[in-house]
C-alpha cells in the first residue's frame, strides 16, 4: 500500500533557514545543512526547499545548498522559490534535486510548464497554488510573487487547469494559515483533492500531529508539508510517523 | 568497478552518491566502448522510455550493453532504466526497448480514486528468493516514483510486486540482469542494503 508522506519545508532566505507568519516577519531558524543532517538520520520522507529571496545571488547560494544536501541526504527533495526557465530547471536537477516546485511562473505561463514536462517528466515538476480568503466577495483568491500579488483566479479551478497540464503533483499553500499553527485548511483541501487525478501536497497550518492526522483521516491529500511544525518544539518527523501509526495512518516502514 | 551509465537523461549525482556511501570503486562514465571494463553495470535514469531508448541508440550504447550482458556480469536497472531493459516501451508511441528482458511498458492503469503517478512509499511484496532481498525485510518500504509498469512475458521473471489498487510489477530477474522500478538511492537504509547486496551479488550461470 502506498504511504502518506510528512514534507519538512526549509524556507531559505542568504543561504539560512527561516519561518515567518502569513509569509511575512520572517525569523531565522537555523542552518539548512545541519538541518538536513538532522532530517536524515530520522529517515524523513521527503524534503522541499524553498527560496523566498529567488534573486540572482541567491539562486548561487540555493544551488550550493541543494548539492550539499544532495551529498548528505539520499532522499528524495523538491525545490522551488523563482524558478523561470528550462535552465533554472536543469541547473536545479543537476545539483541534485528530484522535483522543481513552481508558483508564479507557471500563473503566468502555461507553455513553459508544458515544455518543462516534456523536457524533464511529469515526475520532476510540482504546481504550486498560494491563496487566501478574500472576505470582501467571500471567496479563496489566489496569489502569486510570494504573496505580493492578488489574481482573479480561483485555487480550485486553478488546479484543475494545472492537471491538465500533466505535471506530477499539485502543492496548496493556505497564506492565511501560514506559520499560525492552527490546521490545516481541510474543506478546500478534501475538494481538490477528491476532484484531481494527481497526488496533492497540503501545505499551511501545521501545528500539531493531530493537524495531519485530521488531514489524512478527512482528505485524500497525499502528503502534508510542514514548517513551523518542526522548527519550534521539539517535534521530529520520526515522532510524527509513530504518532500517525498509532492513529491507523499509513505510515512508512523503515526497517 | 562499477561502472554508472550516463546516456545524457537526467541527474546521475544521487545514484553515484549512494553507491560511494559504500564503495569507492564505483564512476560514472559516458563512452559506450568502455561498458566492457566494469565488472558492475548500473543502467539509471527518469523521463520517458521513448525519450531515454533514443539517447542509447544515438549514442550506440545499445551493442556494448547487449555483449556486456553476454559476458555474465550484472547489470542493475533502475526506474526508467528497468523500464529500457525490456522489450518495448509505450510511452511518447510505441519503441523498441533492450529487449534483455521479454515484455512490455506500459501505462498503469489503476482504479479511479487513486492518483498517478504513483509516488510515495510503498512496500515490495517479495514473490522469489534474490541476492539483492538478502536482509531486507518484508514490508519495508521503497520510494517510487512512475506512471508506467513493466508487465513481463514470462512470469518467472518477477520478484517482487507491489500493491496500488492492484498488484504490479517493482522488480524482475533474469540471469544476470536486475531491475528495480523504485529507487534505492532514494530510499534510506534499505535502500543501501539493496546497492550493498548488488556489488556482493556473483552471478553464476
Amino acid at each position: 500500500m502506498l504511504k502518506k508522506r510528512i514534507i519538512p519545508v526549509l524556507l531559505l532566505q542568504e543561504g539560512r533557514m527561516v519561518k515567518g507568519k502569513n509569509f511575512k516577519d520572517y525569523v531565522d531558524t537555523g542552518n539548512p545543512i545541519s538541518q538536513v543532517k538532522i532530517y536524515t538520520a530520522q529517515y524523513t520522507d521527503e524534503l522541499m526547499f524553498i527560496d523566498i529571496q529567488a534573486s540572482l545571488n541567491s539562486r548561487k547560494t540555493l544551488l550550493n545548498i541543494i548539492s550539499s544536501s544532495a551529498k548528505e541526504s539520499h532522499m528524495p527533495f523538491s525545490v522551488g522559490g523563482g524558478i523561470k526557465s528550462l535552465t533554472d530547471i536543469r541547473e536545479i536537477l543537476a545539483a541534485g534535486a528530484d522535483k522543481v516546485l513552481i508558483n508564479t511562473s507557471a500563473f503566468e505561463n502555461r507553455d513553459f510548464i508544458k515544455q518543462a514536462v516534456k523536457k524533464f517528466g511529469s515526475q520532476a515538476i510540482i504546481l504550486g497554488i498560494d491563496y487566501k480568503y478574500d472576505d470582501t466577495i467571500n471567496q479563496n483568491r489566489v496569489w502569486t510573487h510570494s504573496a505580493t500579488k492578488q489574481t482573479i483566479a480561483e485555487p480550485f479551478e486553478l488546479s484543475q487547469i494545472y492537471e491538465d497540464l500533466n505535471v506530477g503533483e499539485i502543492m496548496l499553500n493556505s497564506i492565511d494559515r501560514d506559520g499560525m499553527m492552527k490546521g490545516y485548511d481541510i474543506d478546500l483541501a478534501k475538494k481538490v483533492s477528491k476532484t484531481i487525478k494527481i497526488p496533492v501536497i497540503l501545505c499551511g497550518g501545521g501545528g500539531n500531529f493531530d493537524h495531519l492526522v485530521d488531514v489524512f483521516n478527512k482528505t485524500e491529500v497525499a502528503a502534508t508539508a510542514c514548517g513551523s511544525l518542526f522548527h519550534f518544539g521539539d517535534n521530529s518527523p520520526m515522532r510524527a510517523r509513530s504518532h500517525l501509526k498509532n492513529q491507523g495512518i499509513l505510515m512508512r516502514s523503515i526497517r | 568497478m562499477i561502472g554508472i551509465i550516463d546516456y545524457g537523461l537526467g541527474n546521475l549525482s544521487s545514484v553515484l552518491n549512494a553507491f560511494k556511501r559504500i564503495t569507492t570503486e564505483v564512476e560514472v562514465f559516458s563512452d559506450p566502448k568502455k561498458t566492457k571494463i566494469y565488472s558492475k553495470l548500473v543502467l539509471p535514469g527518469v523521463g520517458s522510455f521513448k525519450s531515454g531508448m533514443d539517447l542509447l541508440k544515438n549514442k550506440n550504447w545499445v551493442p556494448e550493453i547487449k555483449s556486456y550482458v553476454t559476458t555474465g556480469k550484472p547489470l542493475l536497472g533502475i526506474c526508467l532504466g528497468m523500464q529500457l531493459l525490456f522489450s518495448k516501451g509505450e510511452e511518447d508511441g510505441v519503441s523498441e526497448g533492450l529487449d534483455l528482458i521479454s515484455g512490455n511498458v506500459t501505462k498503469m492503469k489503476v482504479d479511479k480514486n487513486l492518483k498517478l503517478p504513483h509516488v510515495g512509499w510503498n512496500n515490495l511484496i517479495i514473490k522469489k528468493k534474490h541476492p539483492l532481498f538478502e536482509n531486507i525485510k518484508e514490508g519495508i518500504d521503497f520510494y517510487f516514483v512512475h506512471s508506467y509498469i513493466c508487465i513481463p512475458h514470462e512470469k518467472e521473471d518477477i520478484q517482487a510486486e507491489v500493491f496500488y489498487g492492484d498488484n504490479f510489477v517493482s522488480c524482475v530477474a533474469k540471469k544476470n540482469v536486475f531491475g528495480a522500478q523504485f529507487h534505492p538511492e532514494k530510499s534510506m537504509p534499505s535502500g543501501m542494503i539493496l546497492l550493498k547486496n548488488f556489488i556482493e551479488w556473483k552471478f553464476e550461470c
